[in-house]
């Protein structure tokens, strides 16, 4: 579904952020992208919809190659392919609604989206996302009444209302306290799950990308060292993706009934 | 070096003996300039006018005092044309500030090596030249009147204006910017759904605080016949009606106070 092909990003600073990556993701599989900062984790997954201009290297996305396209073409393509970001990146100044029904604006004309008469199909949709994230009630309020939690549940329709094959999700809880954390996660594999979607997640956090995903990339340096299911995951495999530490702590698989239990405390 | 070692002590002082003498000897010079600029202005004053200020002063003030209120049924109309060249001019400006804004900011411009720089070149030079000047200026073209007015304080808020919006455009959070790329929106969507409204709170305080200091600016604007109230207080003082001017003076306050109470609402509101 999506093929990266000897994919090259190297910034005018001299910086190779990715080195020839080849990866292959078919339909409506998640995978974690894990690594230590700077290993090029956010580039990859915006040389995919060319927030970041790949410096060689092909993109496939289906039978579609995203690199040669021209900037209407892009925006076509990008429709398919929703991202959800580390900080949310909503508009803060805009109402809840407006931030998802803005996951519709590669569909909608410019005086349509501007004076926001958004088509009944959209708002309807948006509502049911909203309704699905359980933040129909906030429809109103401003982005920036929300909480971290919220706000990213938001970006998560956002992304989805665009009715995308794939996610590229960039350190969904970067910002988020432990627990909401896992909600996020578990939402957003949950959201996969529902509608057939592959994703692409990068993640600090190996315990929980282990919790939640079929398959874990590990980068450095911008080359993929590790591919592969998340028991995977060694000590060993840890130590050459991030370098020397005590892995055993880390790796120590979370017990999912504790995590039941606390959520129903809660 | 500001840390010594002394005995086995670190002794940690503000600056080394060195700078501190070069910050001593940097004092003395400054002083030592102005003393010497004090003597070129006062060996270039008459000083006798000066000595006389104050009787000179006093002697306008009993004659500015009391106002003669029954003027006030003429200055109706241009303390209305006043606050009309403010208004419009503030809004001309506006409307022509944007664009400038948007061509002048680093991340919005087309082009970084022409068009910034003409963008920029319309802000400087409309920002350097004074609106009195311009309304000489338009006077001899359009004649004159309140339309020159009008248009005198448009061009000299446009520099001012578009400055304080395109810095108001360079400081936004890109992410937001990114994340609306990324659905696949066009460039003028990226601009009215990433951008503006990042930017609508520092646009409606710019509005306000620019049309505040246009009201000011306007009640001058008569003095070389662009309008207004000033066009009153030019006669007055041709003929040495000081208690019209007197009067004068105090519309011109108490619409300067207005208006500063309207901004400050208003901006109170926004924010």
């Amino acid at each position: 579904m999506l093929r990266l092909d000897k994919l090259v990003k190297t910034y005018k600073t001299g910086d190779q952020a990715l080195k020839a990556v080849e990866l292959e993701v078919p339909e409506g599989q998640v995978l974690a992208l894990i690594g230590p900062s700077g290993a090029g984790k956010s580039t990859l997954i915006r040389c995919i919809n060319r927030l970041v201009e790949p410096t060689s290297g092909k993109v496939y996305l289906g039978d579609v190659e995203l690199t040669d396209l021209s900037s209407g073409a892009l925006r076509r393509e990008r429709r398919r392919m929703g991202m959800i970001f580390q900080e949310y990146a909503l508009v803060e100044r805009l109402t809840v609604m407006e931030n998802v029904l803005s996951g519709r604006l590669g569909y909608v004309g410019f005086w349509r989206s501007f004076l926001r008469r958004f088509p009944q199909t959209d708002v309807d949709e948006a509502f049911r996302l909203l309704d699905r994230v359980g933040l129909a009630h906030m429809a109103d309020k401003r982005a920036d009444e929300l909480s971290g939690g919220q706000r990213q549940r938001v970006g998560i329709c956002r992304a989805l209302i665009q009715n995308p094959a794939l996610l590229l999700v960039d350190e969904p809880t970067a910002s988020l306290d432990p627990k909401t954390s896992r909600q996020i996660m578990r939402l957003i594999c949950e959201l996969c799950k529902e509608r057939g979607l592959a994703a692409i997640i990068n993640i600090h956090d190996v315990a929980l990308a282990q919790m939640f995903v079929q398959r874990v990339i590990g980068l450095r340096f911008g080359a993929i060292e590790f591919d592969g299911p998340p028991e995977g995951l060694t000590s060993d495999v840890l130590t050459t993706i991030y370098g020397e530490e005590d892995w055993e702590a880390t790796i120590e698989t979370v017990d999912e009934d504790e995590d039941d239990v606390l959520e129903a405390a809660v | 070096m500001p840390v010594q070692d002394r005995k086995g002590q670190k002794i940690w002082q503000r600056r080394s003996g060195r700078e501190s003498l070069m910050h001593w000897v940097m004092w003395l010079i400054g002083v030592a300039i102005f003393a010497y600029c004090w003597q070129q202005i006062s060996e270039s004053t008459t000083w006798f006018f000066v000595w006389d200020a104050p009787r000179i002063a006093n002697d306008i003030w009993t004659r500015a005092t009391p106002p003669r209120w029954e003027y006030i049924t003429q200055l109706g109309k241009p303390i209305w044309d006043t606050l009309n060249i403010a208004t419009l001019g503030t809004i001309i400006a506006l409307i022509l500030a944007v664009p400038v804004a948007f061509l002048a900011a680093r991340n919005t411009t087309p082009s970084r090596f022409i068009v910034r720089p003409i963008a920029l070149l319309i802000i400087v030079s409309t920002r350097s030249i004074n609106s009195l000047i311009w309304a000489l200026l338009l006077i001899a073209i359009i004649g004159p009147g309140v339309f020159a007015g009008v248009i005198a304080i448009a061009i000299r808020s446009i520099g001012f204006c578009a400055k304080l919006l395109y810095e108001a455009i360079e400081e936004i959070d890109e992410s937001q910017v990114e994340a609306i790329s990324a659905t696949g929106a066009s460039r003028w969507q990226i601009m009215a759904y990433g951008i503006v409204p990042q930017i609508l709170p520092a646009f409606a305080g710019v509005a306000v605080f620019r049309w505040d200091i246009n009201i000011r600016e306007s009640t001058v604007l008569g003095l070389v016949g662009a309008g207004g109230i000033g066009l009153q207080l030019s006669s007055s003082l041709n003929v040495l009606a000081w208690p019209q001017v007197s009067l004068i003076l105090l519309v011109i306050l108490a619409a300067v106070v207005i208006s500063e109470w309207v901004s400050a609402k208003v901006r109170g509101a926004i924010i």
